[in-house]
């Protein structure tokens, strides 16, 4: 009876968004008074950041720092249609819509500042401080409160945009199934290192080194909590998760957080994460969606480290200690 | 219902209520008196999202009877900060990118800032042990547990 | 973390001001603070707890239902059964025109799984509404069930779920959705070695540390403000609508801070109800799943069984692969359909394969309702796939990482579902991962690339 080591590896793309339903999501942008920047959406905020993300990327369209951006969501009496927060879509969909409207509303906003300046619209920049410049003469100034509240009360423009993204949707062919699941796809590769004992079954994975490419990753360290997390709960689901343990049987199934487990604090990996980016061609600024293909590559890697470790193929999730077992002592009597 | 009469201290604050008996102290606080930072998770003692500290120790507000919390000393996440400031462990753990949906983050700060108040140099397994009892779906845990050891840093700091 | 800028440098201009940069985010000063408003977090005076009397069996036929020692509980306003549902048989998925409508709000004359809600209770208090719902009697005549996908599948089967008429969904092409490339058979009959694996998994809970809920308010303008935590606001908003026969104007939904969903969030279940309890009443109304609802309860991710038959050369190609997956969908459609269409999509996984074979089936049994999760349609799939991968590796004794290059996509290959290949990165993945993981593959693979091939 022994400690007995084992790596195992996996390799896995997942589409962004849901083609195969048709996928909408619009947004409105307009700015107030003093020249802060409103993003009206519906879109929901599970915890992995959509409104900061929303304000980064119409910080980014505008021109303006991120904190002059608000974000207003998940109102139906004031947001635009949304499809919903799933299958990866969010930052892809909705990041969408919120540059074309942001791009509409820094159309307008530039035309009041050329107004303003007696220069041409097409002849002016945004430093990303909240100015306005004119190219090749940046002495040549104003501030975009100062074109918010011309625009309010001097010009009568409203500094706005309106912006839909939509997948139409893709019918499989019937008799082919030829369909367009997605327009861009995540990859990963994780390579995971765990231990065995042979007698209790258990498996303690010792190391998972994840290498994710997403796209873009437009704030890293918010990448970076959603791949931890979800390489958490990769390794979760291979050793741990079920609601029905002997599933056909519906008996056994957990009912709080005393019988449906998951690894504690005191059970985690030692977590590599590796980002590359491809941005991706219809992308938010090349953005593809990482929140769910992130806890997908750990499942089989742990699974193929396991029989690297024991010889034993565990082809039923979850792997438990008992399924281990079982498979170590049908192996020893053949 | 018989209503019984309840008094504590909370963050500070004398409150006094007239609660149903057998009323628990998550719900004494979140309904009653509307400090709504402890989250009712599971409302049977296994998710910690409900910490809260009575007298100095970390306690289930979802097993506690508010009752029985006459005459106590209560401290809430809502509690924490002082004049606008943050207390260290919600700047470690806004630092620290440690929230997602943040759901756990005000049990989770409880569950930390009771072993800082006992053991202000902890070690990692310190800090494991301390959080084991609070439920995470979100972030793997590391950045809580970097989270805890950065505020316990910061605090030896101060205090040197 | 790291980020290797290395990679597709070619492809990107890193001159973005916002864009890239580790910004704080906005929403965790709430967070640390406790002040982040979830929906529970609300409370209006007068509000009702509403509870759920539940099947104890797996599938019955509701031979009658007696409310009345339920009705005269002390606290309880209102009790519902079936005929107070307007449009009581509905299918969320009917925005999208994917029918029949097959599920029930309230069970009316047949329970399809054990934890279905038969008759909801509106109490002043939450344990009024338990106590109240354990004096419901419903006289169950109990049926012959099905848990097993192999059983639920075979003739004679007891049959799940009437609307349907057989225990799998039936998509335009017939009892699976089928996706043909090249001869798979041809393929299999020229490979060196043949191997067909089966894969299986149980359903899994999503546990958000927020359980699932909704608090509806009636508004003094014959409106509802419905505060929720579901996953897509206009989805439940509009398939509330029909539930209630009610104009969608009529209908108010705030939400967007969730504590966790994980696709645990996107079934209609709690809104309907709850909205239509405040309707009832004119009272506000609560419906939060207990923790043990949402672990049995709310839809689960699916259990899948996923056969692999592969055709490999000893040069490490492999020249077929036929994918049959089984999705359970438990009792009910919910998203399952679109689950199983979607894995028929992801199969044969991001290798190029030229002879594909590919049916997947959206199975009924007598089980807790699975929907989407994480990876939905996908991640049981990756974990068969890539167990395959490993075990193909070692049969014809070649590295399990080389053996993935042999096969990986590249720009411009075709897909089994007829797109050809854009983006692709699994190739720079792979050699990241080798360099990390310090797994040496041979120099060749180190030098591929994802781009198209003499591009």
């Amino acid at each position: 009876m022994a400690i007995r080591r084992g790596r195992g590896v996996a390799a896995i793309n997942y589409p962004t968004g849901m083609n195969l339903g048709g996928d909408p999501t619009q947004a409105l942008v307009h700015s107030t008074p003093t020249g802060n920047f409103m993003v009206t959406l519906s879109s929901v905020d599970l915890g992995q950041g959509m409104k900061q993300i929303m304000a980064q990327i119409c910080a980014e369209t505008i021109g303006v720092p991120t904190d002059r951006v608000v974000v207003d969501t998940a109102d139906t009496d004031t947001g635009p249609h949304c499809m919903g927060t799933f299958a990866s879509r969010g930052t892809h969909r909705a990041g969408n819509a919120v540059i074309q409207a942001a791009r509409e509303a820094r159309q307008v906003m530039l035309e009041v500042a050329a107004e303003e300046l007696e220069v041409n619209a097409s002849d002016l920049e945004t430093d990303g401080q909240g100015n306005i410049l004119v190219k090749g003469a940046p002495q040549k100034s104003i501030s975009i409160f100062d074109v918010a509240l011309s625009a309010h009360f001097k010009r009568g423009r409203s500094i706005s945009g309106r912006g839909m993204f939509l997948i139409p949707r893709s019918y499989p062919e019937k008799e082919t199934g030829a369909m367009k699941p997605s327009t861009c796809y995540a990859h990963a590769c994780t390579v995971a290192e765990v231990e065995v004992d042979d007698e209790t079954g258990e498996v303690t994975v010792l190391t998972v080194k994840n290498v994710f490419e997403i796209g873009r990753a437009l704030n890293p360290k918010m990448v970076e909590q959603q791949l931890v997390g979800g390489s958490w709960m990769g390794i979760s689901h291979a050793l741990y998760e079920t609601t029905e343990p002997y599933y056909p049987n519906r008996d056994h199934g957990g009912t709080d957080f005393n019988q449906y487990l998951m690894p504690g604090p005191g059970d985690l990996a030692q977590t590599e994460i590796i980002v590359l980016e491809r941005p991706s061609a219809d992308g938010p600024y090349g953005a593809k969606g990482p929140g769910e293909m992130c806890a997908n590559p750990q499942i089989p890697a742990v699974a193929n480290a396991v029989f690297d470790a024991v010889g034993v193929r565990i082809d039923t999730l979850p792997i438990t200690p008992e399924r281990i077992l079982r498979a170590l002592k049908a192996q020893a009597s053949n | 219902m018989a209503k019984v009469p309840v008094q504590f201290t909370l963050n500070g604050a004398e409150k006094a209520e007239f609660i149903d008996s057998g009323t628990t102290l998550l719900h004494a606080l979140r309904d009653k008196i509307g400090d709504t930072s402890p989250k009712g998770g599971c409302h049977q003692g296994t998710c910690g999202a409900c910490s809260v500290i009575i007298d100095g120790e970390l306690r289930l507000s979802c097993l506690t009877l508010a009752e029985a919390c006459n005459g106590a000393t209560i401290t809430t996440t809502s509690g924490l900060s002082e004049g606008g400031v943050l207390h260290p462990l919600q700047r470690a753990f806004l630092d620290a990118f440690a929230t997602q949906c943040g759901f756990c983050t005000p049990g989770m700060i409880m569950a930390a800032k009771v072993l800082l108040d006992h053991t202000p140099n902890p070690s990692r397994e310190d800090v494991v042990e301390a959080l084991s009892g609070n439920i995470c779906r979100c972030t793997g845990y590391e950045p809580i547990i970097q989270a805890v050891l950065t505020a316990a840093r910061s605090n030896s700091q101060n205090a040197a | 973390m790291e980020l290797r800028k290395s990679y597709f440098a070619d492809q990107r201009k890193d001159d973005l001001h916002e864009i890239g940069q580790p910004r704080p985010r906005s929403d965790s000063p709430g967070h640390v603070t406790g002040k982040t408003t979830y929906f529970a977090d609300r409370n209006f005076p007068g509000m009702l707890h509403l509870k759920m009397v539940r099947s104890p069996h797996h599938h019955a036929r509701i031979r009658s239902i007696d409310t009345s020692e339920a009705e005269k509980h002390p606290g309880v306003v209102k009790v519902l059964t079936a005929k107070d549902v307007p449009h009581n048989v509905y299918t969320i998925l009917i925005l999208i025109q994917i029918g029949p409508e097959d599920e029930t709000v309230l069970a009316d004359g047949k329970v399809r799984w054990k934890g279905e809600a038969a008759v909801a209770v509106l109490a002043e208090t939450e344990r009024a509404a338990q106590e109240a719902a354990a004096k419901v009697k419903v006289d169950y005549e109990v049926l012959p069930a099905v848990f097993d996908m192999d059983e639920a599948l075979k003739p004679g089967a007891p049959i799940v779920n009437e609307y349907h008429g057989r225990n799998y969904y039936l998509y335009d092409s017939g009892e699976c959705r089928k996706v043909r490339f090249g001869d798979v058979e041809a393929g299999f009959a020229g490979a060196d070695h043949v191997l067909e694996q089966t894969y299986q998994s149980s359903p899994i809970e999503h546990a958000p540390t927020e359980t699932t809920g909704c608090i509806v308010a009636p508004e003094g303008n014959d409106r509802f403000t419905c505060y929720t935590n579901t996953q897509a606001m206009f989805f439940t908003l509009d398939n509330t609508s029909i539930i209630l026969q009610m104009p969608g104007n009529k209908l108010h939904f705030v939400g967007g801070t969730v504590g966790g969903g994980f696709g645990g969030k996107v079934d209609v279940i709690v809104e309907p109800i709850a909205i239509l309890g405040a309707k009832l009443t004119g009272r506000p109304v609560c419906f939060i799943y207990s923790r043990e609802e949402e672990m049995q309860i709310s839809s689960p991710r699916a259990a899948e069984k996923v056969v692999i038959k592969d055709g490999v050369m000893n040069d490490g190609r492999i020249v077929a692969r036929k994918v049959t997956g089984y999705t359970d969908a438990g009792a009910y459609s919910r998203h399952s359909p679109y689950g199983a269409q979607k894995g028929a999509g992801h199969y044969p996984g991001p290798y190029t394969i030229p002879n594909v074979w590919i049916d997947t089936y959206c199975v009924y049994t007598n089980r807790t309702p699975s929907s989407a999760m994480r990876g939905f349609g996908v991640t049981i799939g990756d974990f068969a796939l890539e167990v395959q991968m490993d075990k193909l590796a070692r049969l014809i004794g070649m590295d399990p990482l080389e053996f993935r290059f042999i096969n990986a996509y590249r720009d411009g290959d075709m897909k089994a579902h007829r797109q050809p290949t854009e983006g692709a990165a699994l190739i720079e993945c792979m050699q990241e991962a080798s360099r990390a993981a310090n797994w040496p593959v041979a120099e060749k693979f180190m030098a591929m690339s994802s781009y198209a091939k003499g591009a």
